[in-house]
């Protein structure tokens, strides 16, 4: 049945904006020199507008945090909401609004600690949503504190002597609560961030990306093994759909499964070769786990880029069949029947 | 046989007994017997907050009250004039209010030695002489089912669970209240399993033929239909009317509904019916907890939905912050809180009123939002309409409070037509060129109204303080102080738009009673018994609670003496103490039962016999 939303919604020109630079406000950033969030910014606005999505289709929502700044700096529509919550507003909004792009800014503290009953339901129903976690270990806007992805022993402002929590696994975390799209990417490589938000912008579903973003005050180069050129090769493996796990300067150096166990294997002693080395499945859930499992095993690579990439009814959609089959149903619409319930009597 | 009728203006009935006993059906199927039959209708549920109680047990007592009148009535009752106990720990819980010389009904079935070891009694009180104050009448119904079921296909569980129609046959014989209602509600129940629908037949069949073929029912009594406004009718609890009131304010809104709710006594009834709702094109979300209830809800209101959530005390503590987002993002939404006995877990299936103060100012930061309190279970309908009225033209979250006796009590409501009801359409605004998310109505102060979706209208709001009109973030000072202003002014201004507080009884005088939400019934029953008794006396019952309706002020320095009888420690007499400076009387109940009628009368006689 129509409504006024479908009223105004029909009579909208729609125009496809092309250069990121439209996808631009006119605030200024407010961010530090040289925190991650900037490329992340740059990464976004560029995927926008190449996705052929008019503007007013596009939502960011945000919590509260560094990272939750960025529904000001994106000219969509846009709403930086309460601490932790982004998640359970853009629910809400999914369902009323499947017709719109639902983006996610948050934190590690934002999106994991306050707001982590959000984050595993919003999982578990694959809500169709794009999130992006600006993952830099600590609390910064609070100015310093440990955040739930912090590491042991880091010391921080409210950990003087040193962390006692063990940290979550933010992709183990999205993939066990039921995530269809899960990738971690990082600031220094802006080429396979883009890569990771485009895949993220076409997954339909809970679409979940870790990017790693150095916080130049309170947690500087936390991932500097991981990010820098000069280290990243050794220390991380990039996932590629099809392609076996290879990394190391000289790509020579790979991952194979000894039982469900990764292991690294030189490429360059003879015992192992190509063809002994695991291969990348997006679509399979159990590998996603393992690789996901390698994340703080120090004897092994950090794994890059997409972990899961799969299909699944969106909570949205199954709303929307629900309301098609029982809007067809004889009765429906008629609340006439509806405020007269089963049993009326007349006082004539 | 020499049989009398006796002609009442209304009577109280009570079905007590096990939670399997069937009692809440029993009750209710009296009650819109009594309905359609004509007179006013009264009811409450009282059953046990524990799932499956042990059986027999005093705290495992299921109950159905119906108060039923050839007048206008506002209560299920205070005292009870027939009791009926299908097992000794129904008769024990209930005896103290059945009126001295009320009759007992009472099944023999539930009154062996393990039922009365259960209800804690040494003798069987159907036999020792205890009940002699009362009319008793003691009828195996378990057995008597049984004879007129014998020839049907049943196990004796199956015949033993027919008692209750007995029992219901019985009291509309005692009553001459017509059975087709029921019979008509057997066969629609009943219309693939037509076994049933004989048995059911027979026991209540058979109750009506016991009371008509034995001496000892030597008294009928009949209780004429009321004098009731023309209109079709149906019984209704105030969690239906919630969710029935929602669906249709979406309706006269133009908008879809959408519902964002967590399970939580008494409220979740009105997720229960939403969730089914689904032919009428409403979307709901059962979220992960309260605050993802509200939030979703807020989201969809950003969507351009007409948007709910609803609550209970424990629950309102949580949305507590996600209110004050509404209040600062100037979206519409409404907040039902249910209201329950508290602190905590508190009283859970007990009504209270002690979330008021909660409501009005439980807000970090100058948070300001109107509230609207339903004073029945049918006015639950109404005010829905109303807190959905102001919060679309006034973009702003809006407090309805009920509480678990509005929510679970039944009374008749007189069903309105779609047409009759006020169009509350929003208007979205259009114009790319003129947009600014913070520019107002200059009338309502409510500001534009655009959603994700219309191009060129790109917004972004949030919960930092907004500046004035553009909506940007602003940290400067006197902009947050006008900002402060223009939140408050919006909300006082509503004050133009509702309707002024009516006077009941003396114009002005020495005694004003003011009442406020579920404690309406109790208090009318109280104030119309003591003026047909030829007491001085006025009454206001307020709907509206924040803002204020603009004559009260002017009705109450009409009195000298104000009496607010409510469910709470004095939410409301603190707050009209504040704003009018002067000292109010009170009666403060917080038994998590409802008020009742006798309370009031009591404290207003006393009150006027210290006035003399």
């Amino acid at each position: 049945m129509r409504n006024l939303i479908d009223e105004i919604l029909n009579l909208q020109e729609s125009h496809i904006y092309t250069d990121p630079k439209d996808y631009k406000t006119p605030i200024d950033v407010r961010w530090c020199a040289g925190c991650g969030g900037y490329a992340i910014l740059a990464q976004t606005q560029r995927i926008l507008s190449g996705l052929g999505i008019p503007r007013e289709k596009i939502v960011f929502i945000s919590g509260i945090g560094c990272s939750s700044r960025f529904p000001y700096y994106v000219n969509v529509y846009g709403m930086h909401t309460m601490h932790g919550r982004a998640l359970a507003i853009a629910s809400g909004l999914k369902i009323a609004r499947p017709d719109l792009s639902i983006w996610i800014a948050t934190g590690d503290g934002d999106g994991l600690s306050i707001g982590g009953n959000h984050f595993i339901h919003a999982a578990r129903r694959n809500m169709d949503l794009n999130i992006i976690l600006f993952n830099n270990a600590v609390y910064s806007l609070t100015k310093g504190q440990y955040s739930p992805t912090s590491l042991p022993g880091q010391i921080t402002k409210s950990s003087p002597l040193g962390v006692l929590d063990d940290p979550f696994n933010p992709a183990a975390l999205a993939l066990g609560s039921g995530a269809t799209f899960v990738a971690r990417c990082f600031d220094r490589d802006a080429k396979t961030m883009q890569f990771m938000f485009e895949r993220e912008a076409k997954h339909k579903g809970f679409a979940f990306v870790e990017a790693y973003a150095n916080c130049v005050i309170f947690n500087d180069g936390a991932f500097d093994l991981y990010t820098k050129k000069e280290t990243r090769n050794e220390y991380t493996v990039w996932l590629e759909h099809g392609k076996p796990l290879i990394f190391g300067n000289n790509n020579d150096k790979g991952i194979r499964l000894d039982g469900f166990t990764p292991t690294v294997v030189s490429l360059e002693s003879g015992e192992w070769s190509i063809n002994d080395l695991l291969v990348h499945d997006e679509k399979d859930t159990t590998l996603a786990f393992i690789l996901a499992n390698m994340t703080y095993n120090q004897n092994l690579p950090r794994p890059m880029g997409v972990f899961l990439d799969i299909e699944r009814p969106t909570y949205d959609q199954k709303v929307t069949e629900q309301i098609e089959y029982y809007t067809k149903l004889p009765g429906a619409y008629d609340l006439d029947a509806l405020l007269k319930g089963d049993d009326f009597w007349e006082i004539a | 046989m020499e049989r009398r009728t006796e002609y009442l203006e209304e009577a109280t009935i009570r079905f007590a007994g096990d939670s399997g006993d069937g009692m809440q059906l029993t009750g209710s199927q009296f009650s819109n017997t009594s309905g359609t039959f004509g007179n006013d209708v009264n009811s409450f549920p009282d059953y046990p907050s524990e799932i499956r109680a042990p059986e027999g047990t005093l705290y495992g007592v299921s109950a159905y009250q119906v108060q039923f009148s050839s007048h206008k009535i506002n209560t299920f009752g205070d005292f009870i004039d027939v009791l009926v106990a299908m097992n000794a720990s129904s008769l024990k819980v209930n005896l103290a209010k059945l009126r001295k010389g009320g009759i007992i009904i009472a099944n023999t079935a539930g009154f062996d030695e393990k039922n009365l070891n259960l209800a804690k009694y040494n003798t069987n009180p159907l036999k020792d002489n205890s009940l002699k104050e009362y009319q008793v009448f003691a009828i195996d119904m378990n057995s008597v089912v049984a004879e007129y079921l014998k020839d049907l296909p049943l196990t004796k569980k199956e015949m033993d669970r027919t008692k209750n129609f007995f029992a219901l046959g019985l009291t509309y014989w005692l009553y001459n209240r017509p059975l087709e209602p029921t019979i008509k509600w057997l066969q629609a129940k009943f219309s693939k399993k037509p076994k049933y629908y004989e048995a059911n037949l027979r026991a209540l069949k058979a109750g009506w033929e016991w009371g008509e073929s034995r001496d000892e029912f030597a008294v009928r009594y009949y209780i004429g239909p009321a004098k009731l406004e023309k209109g079709l009718y149906r019984n209704i609890t105030g969690n239906e009317a919630v969710a029935i009131g929602l669906v249709c304010a979406a309706k006269k809104a133009n908008l879809p509904l959408f519902l964002g709710s967590y399970p939580i006594t008494p409220a979740t009834e009105i997720l229960h019916h939403i969730s089914g709702y689904k032919k009428y094109g409403v979307k709901h979300l059962q979220a992960e907890d309260e605050i993802a209830g509200i939030s979703s809800a807020i989201g969809a209101a950003f969507g351009g939905y007409l948007a709910a959530t609803t609550t209970s005390g424990p629950g309102l503590s949580l949305k507590v912050e996600a209110i004050g987002l509404a209040v600062i993002l100037e979206l519409p939404l409404i907040i039902v809180d249910v209201q329950r006995g508290g602190p905590s877990t508190g009283l859970p299936t007990k009504p209270e009123q002690a979330d008021l103060l909660m409501a009005m100012w439980g807000r970090h930061g100058e948070a300001p939002l109107p509230i609207v309190a339903a004073k029945s279970a049918a006015d639950c309908f109404h005010a829905t309409i109303e807190a959905a009225r102001i919060a679309l033209k006034y973009m702003t979250p809006v407090i309805l409070l009920t509480d678990g006796y509005l929510a679970q009590g039944n009374n008749p409501f007189m069903i309105p037509k779609l047409d009759d009801l006020p169009d509350i359409t929003p208007k979205f605004y259009t114009d790319p060129e003129t947009f600014q998310p913070y520019k107002r109505d200059p009338k309502t102060l409510a500001r534009l109204w655009a959603i994700p979706g219309m191009a060129g209208l790109e917004h972004r709001i949030g919960g930092l303080e907004k500046e004035d009109i553009t909506g940007l973030v602003s940290q400067d000072p006197l902009n947050h102080q006008k900002m402060v202003n223009i939140r408050q002014a919006k909300i006082d201004g509503i004050v133009d738009d509702i309707p002024f507080a009516e006077l009941e009884g003396e114009n002005e005088g020495d005694l004003l009673i003011i009442g406020w939400g579920g404690t309406y019934g109790a208090i009318k029953d109280a104030f119309d018994k003591l003026r047909l008794d030829g007491k001085k006396l006025s009454y206001v019952h307020l709907t509206h609670l924040n803002p204020l309706p603009k004559n009260l002020p002017d009705i109450m320095n009409r009195f000298k003496r104000i009496l607010v009888p409510e469910l709470n420690m004095g939410h409301l007499k603190i707050m009209l103490q504040a704003k009018f400076l002067r000292p109010i009387l009170s009666l403060n109940k917080v038994q998590g039962l409802p008020l009742k009628a006798y309370e009031v009368e009591e404290k207003v006689l006393q009150l006027l016999k210290e006035g003399e």
